[in-house]
């Protein structure tokens, strides 16, 4: 009988050449599925297991998630793009137009870095509104609610510095703008705005500079921090839900009336909320 | 454990010559164990199948978006010519709205500052963890406070001429009355709603609204020497 694709995976999973690089194992038991998680360097930011009521759509729009996507497609579109690019005026503005209309997929490439890029803004701000509204910033979350505005500053400056890439009238005229206000800054405000762009106008100072920033600095930045705002969600204890703090669980345990004090606007959200147990026990790892 | 100390060591606590494990139990402390009840998930395959899925939804509809819509570019960056009105990325059109408006210092240093100030800071006030409603502690007060600070901010967008912002203001302030009228005890789910709504609520909210408001102004409805315009009226 004939092997399907799946049984040629699993014999792949068994050879020596697989098992020296993926630490965790074969099979599907919890045990094995908790350590894809955490034998793996990238996934151990994630914790093992999730609150399933946290996966409703409802509860976050999934806009974290969403917000990866966009950058994981910034990546893979922004480094083919730098392959046809030279941070060089006027070469830069050729660079662009090539792609538009020689490169073959150019014009592609380049709408999807654009829109993805205008995207990720939007969904940053959108998470960052849904996480307060939420109230996830709570404590013990406070510092990753810190890590998030400050990737809200990076995301931005990433799209900033991008916007003037193509050195057209458009990227040109609308770093000026917001260059300007730099030297806005009292007292040390014209010293920042030359830092900035690397002369005392947009010149081609300013496109490296950008450049530089926009393709190495701010990524690897975002990166690091990214990181940091994974891991920090499994140290903090999960996806933060009200129902399931330790103040709410206690409150609840010594007063189940005091259950509806979650009531929201027409939904009473508490209602699908577990029963907080009077006594403490310990939940063994589910099958 | 009884006696004035609060715990007890072992004798010789030379590492060294006896290593040995102990535990110090504090008074009023104990070894916390973490009540767990909810349904869970593992994370491989559930939760990351569904992340990949959201993604792939995304991507499919920014790959539709890049096929049938160009990313614009116009001429040659050209110093000598400014074009009118020369406009920032749509996420600063906010801020650029407000520097027609107020000096750069206020507009573009003074309120964006301050604005990642107060987003920073949200977490660590006591206020904002326990998050009652505004106005359901000292009433009075608190509204003769809220009657000051919303009249003062009115009165210095009338100052400035910023109609655009002054509107959602009012908005606010008319939603905040309201939740000053209402109590847990209102006869409406809304009215129940907006009196358990708390400070950093409001307060969020407004600048949420003020930043949708001027994005959309300074994106659709400023034209040259940032006149006001209709969007179709075009640039």
């Amino acid at each position: 009988m004939a092997k399907t694709v799946y049984q040629y995976f699993e014999d792949l999973q068994q050879t020596s050449v697989w098992r020296s690089i993926f630490r965790s194992g074969t099979g599907s038991s919890t045990l094995k599925r908790a350590l894809v998680i955490q034998q793996n360097v990238f996934l151990h930011l994630f914790s093992t297991k999730v609150r399933t009521r946290m996966l409703s759509f409802s509860a976050t729009w999934y806009l974290g998630a969403l917000t990866l996507g966009t950058f994981f497609i910034l990546v893979a579109t922004g480094i083919p793009l730098m392959l046809y690019y030279h941070p060089s005026v006027p070469q830069a503005y050729a660079d662009t137009k090539d792609l538009q209309f020689v490169v073959s997929s150019g014009m592609f490439l380049r709408n999807l870095h654009r829109w993805s890029a205008h995207a990720m803004v939007f969904l940053v701000f959108a998470h960052m509104f849904k996480v307060f509204y939420r109230g996830a910033y709570r404590p013990p979350r406070e510092f990753n609610w810190v890590i998030g505005v400050i990737l809200l500053l990076i995301t931005l400056l990433l799209s900033y510095t991008g916007y003037l890439l193509p050195w057209d009238q458009l990227a040109y005229w609308a770093i000026t703008v917001g260059s300007n206000i730099a030297s806005a800054v009292p007292l040390i405000g014209d010293k920042i705005h030359f830092l900035l762009l690397g002369g005392h106008a947009v010149n081609a100072n300013a496109l490296l500079r950008f450049y530089v920033l926009h393709c190495m600095i701010l990524p690897l930045a975002a990166m690091f921090f990214v990181a940091i705002h994974f891991w920090r969600i499994r140290k903090d204890g999960g996806l933060y839900s009200r129902s399931s703090e330790p103040a709410v669980l206690r409150a609840s345990a010594a007063d189940p009336s005091s259950r509806k004090a979650g009531e929201r606007w027409g939904t009473p959200v508490e209602t699908q909320a577990p029963v907080a147990p009077s006594t403490v026990t310990v939940k063994e790892a589910r099958p | 454990m009884t006696g004035s100390k609060d715990f007890v060591a072992g004798i010789d606590s030379n590492a060294k010559r006896s290593p040995r494990r102990i535990v110090f139990i504090t008074r009023r402390t104990s070894a916390q164990v973490k009540a767990e009840s909810e349904d869970q998930l593992q994370t491989f395959p559930e939760v990351l199948f569904r992340a990949a899925v959201a993604i792939q939804v995304l991507a499919i509809v920014l790959v539709w978006i890049a096929l049938f819509f160009n990313a614009p570019l116009e001429g040659l960056a050209d110093p000598s010519h400014t074009p009118n009105p020369a406009k920032a990325p749509w996420y600063f059109l906010g801020l650029q709205e407000m520097l027609h408006y107020f000096p750069p210092v206020v507009a573009g240093v003074l309120v964006p500052g301050l604005v990642v100030m107060a987003l920073i800071v949200i977490p660590y006030f006591k206020v904002n963890i326990e998050a009652d409603g505004l106005f359901l502690k000292n009433r009075g007060k608190r509204l003769r406070i809220f009657c000051i600070v919303a009249t003062t901010l009115s009165l210095f967008l009338v100052l400035f001429k910023v109609y655009v912002a002054l509107v959602p203001t009012l908005i606010v302030t008319g939603t905040m009355l309201l939740a000053a009228q209402s109590s847990s005890q209102s006869p409406y789910a809304f009215r129940r709603y907006l009196a358990a709504r708390p400070l950093s609520y409001w307060v969020m909210t407004w600048f949420l609204v003020e930043l949708v408001v001027l994005t959309m102004i300074g994106t659709f409805f400023r034209g040259p020497g940032w006149s006001l315009i209709w969007p179709w009226q075009g640039s």
